[in-house]
């Protein structure tokens, strides 16, 4: 029970610790340090929309750039030319459209198990990619210019105008706080362990009384609206949507990003996207690779290979494997 | 007997697998107040009943009705929210989770409210206190914070039925309760039947015959899927037909 209670606060501490270094990041760096770190706390935000149906429902969904990705077209196609949109409506909105679609697709997907879900997860996004690809609607592969970002006001005063750098990074940041809260929350609910039961046990659930889809599909539309959060905040910080945000390749990251960082938990989600944006970062790097750099996918992929042989439990398991091997007790399995 | 203290009734259930017709027209009706119990060989397609019972397979033909309502077409989910408790034979626990969230989580059924996503669910005032209750009627007090994953076979087959309980069923489908347990084990799992048995409707599948004839009040024997005979346990124990083709072959 007291080691319980020592390692709840060291996770305490860590997300604090880890939250103020956030807060207080453009203190240290210039634009380029604001820019990248803000790009990757949005990852951050998909990776926990993800991290809720793969982690806590135990659905692997193949699809998430769906959401993203057609959140961020909302944002911009919605936005009125040459004026700002207001955020109160603007971002509700996005979130809506994310949730909407993944309404859609877990009503279908729902339906099938394990590998089959998967790739009906995957078809799904394909399919809303290739309309936003080859449809008007979408202004193919090019994409939109969001020229006029979304302002936050309260009669004529000015709250929050994301066109600032600074201001869109704090927003983005207030983001990822409320919606690691919100899912903290969520987990420990009664909603939250009906998730978690239908991951350990769905047949025992129905058995007991929960009517299971219902969970799953609530957990989609949850997760679908949090990926269009990150969608909208991807599309205002680079005024730009293009097709690439509702690829294959993007859902495929994401998922990377959770695996890499431990799946099963909030901070595994984050971590993961840290780490991801980091090995990028490093491997693209010319200073440290000269012109092996172009190959910097090649660089990423087995350092990630690594790092799962290595670490099964991701990132976040780090630590116990670490002291186990050091002490050699034997490891807990929960 | 009345018909009032029927809680569920079967009429002419069916399954068929392809060809092989797994329950072949069973009909039976378990009473408040009373164990009915269900023997026959392996494959007599005892188990599947209770599937069919309890909602976890669709019925081929026939129906079932729970307090005189037709529930045939009812999701199992429903039936469990109905007053339907089952446990099953091969343990299905969490056990990641401890007994007492195993419990809890039983218990939620009951309370579900999904939409209450900022309350804490293990300081819920309704799925808690239940939770502790059939842990410590299912004689489980003791270990309420282990990993349901560590407890012995014989906690395992008590957590199973504490689980059953948590749901506050009317009526409960036991599917071999007392499968590997210890001679200590069983008794105290049959004296907590006996218990249950005054506000419960129990159907029990069992291969424990000592068990089965000291606690049914009514006892159904199945062979290849068809009921052999359906009366009071001494008159099975003298129907004939019963000794030849089941009780016979261990006497």
């Amino acid at each position: 029970m007291f080691a319980w209670l020592v390692m709840m606060r060291s996770n305490i501490v860590s997300v604090l610790l880890g939250g103020f270094a956030l807060a207080l990041w453009p203190l240290a760096t210039g634009s380029f340090g604001v820019d990248l770190v803000a790009k990757t706390m949005i990852y951050a935000i998909v990776a926990l929309s993800l991290e809720l149906l793969v982690g806590a429902t135990g659905l692997v969904c193949f699809g998430q750039a769906a959401f993203f990705g057609l959140a961020g077209y909302a944002a911009v196609k919605l936005s009125p030319e040459g004026a700002a949109a207001s955020l109160w409506w603007l971002l509700p909105v996005a979130m809506a459209v994310g949730a909407a679609y993944a309404l859609f697709m877990g009503a279908l997907s729902l339906r099938t198990r394990g590998v089959y879900f998967i790739m009906v997860t995957l078809a799904f996004a394909q399919m809303a990619y290739y309309v936003v690809h080859d449809t008007p609607l979408g202004g193919g592969t090019d994409g939109i210019y969001l020229y006029v970002k979304p302002v936050a006001a309260i009669g004529s005063t000015l709250l929050i105008d994301l066109d600032r750098p600074l201001a869109l990074y704090y927003f983005v940041f207030g983001c990822l706080v409320a919606v690691f809260g919100f899912l903290a929350l969520l987990g420990r609910s009664r909603f939250g362990r009906a998730l978690a039961g239908i991951r350990v046990n769905e047949q025992r659930m129905r058995a007991t009384g929960f009517s299971t889809y219902p969970y799953k599909l609530a957990a989609f539309v949850v997760s679908g609206a949090i990926a269009g959060l990150a969608g909208f905040l991807f599309a205002v910080k680079d005024g730009f949507v293009n097709p690439e945000l509702l690829s294959w390749h993007l859902s495929g990251a994401v998922l990377i990003m959770i695996i890499l960082g431990g799946i099963g938990h909030l901070r595994g989600a984050v971590i993961g996207a840290f780490a991801f944006a980091l090995l990028q970062e490093f491997f693209k790097s010319e200073t440290i690779f000269g012109g092996f750099a172009k190959h910097w996918l090649l660089g990423l992929g087995l350092a990630i290979i690594v790092s799962v042989a290595l670490l099964p439990r991701g990132l976040i398991g780090a630590g116990s494997l670490l002291t186990h091997r050091l002490t050699r007790t034997p490891r807990v399995e929960a | 007997m009345s018909a009032l203290g029927v809680l569920l009734r079967a009429t002419d259930v069916t399954r068929r697998f392809g060809g092989l017709v797994a329950v072949d027209r069973v009909s039976l009706e378990l009473q408040r107040g009373t164990v009915h119990a269900v023997i026959g060989t392996n494959g007599a397609g005892k188990s599947t009943l209770i599937n069919i019972l309890s909602g976890e397979l669709p019925a081929s033909g026939g129906s079932v009705q729970l307090r005189g309502t037709d529930i045939t077409r009812w999701t199992q989910a429903r039936r469990a929210r109905a007053g339907v408790g089952r446990s099953y034979q091969r343990t299905t626990i969490y056990p990641t989770f401890t007994v007492l969230e195993n419990c809890r989580l039983a218990a939620q059924a009951r309370h579900q409210r999904p939409w209450a996503w900022w309350a804490d669910a293990s300081a819920c005032a309704v799925s808690v206190p239940a939770a502790r209750d059939v842990a410590a009627r299912a004689g489980l007090a003791d270990v309420l914070d282990r990993p349901a994953g560590t407890l012995s076979h014989g906690q395992r087959r008590q957590l199973e039925i504490a689980m059953c309980l948590a749901t506050a069923p009317e009526v409960l489908l036991l599917d071999e309760p007392l499968a590997g347990m210890g001679a200590e084990e069983t008794e105290r799992m049959l004296a907590l039947l006996a218990e249950l048995k005054a506000v419960h409707a129990i159907a029990l599948v069992e291969h424990d015959m000592d068990a089965v004839f000291r606690i049914a009040d009514r006892i159904t024997v199945m062979v290849n899927g068809a009921v052999l005979a359906s009366d009071t346990p001494d008159a099975v124990r003298r129907n004939p037909d019963v000794q030849a083709a089941y009780l016979g072959s261990q006497q």
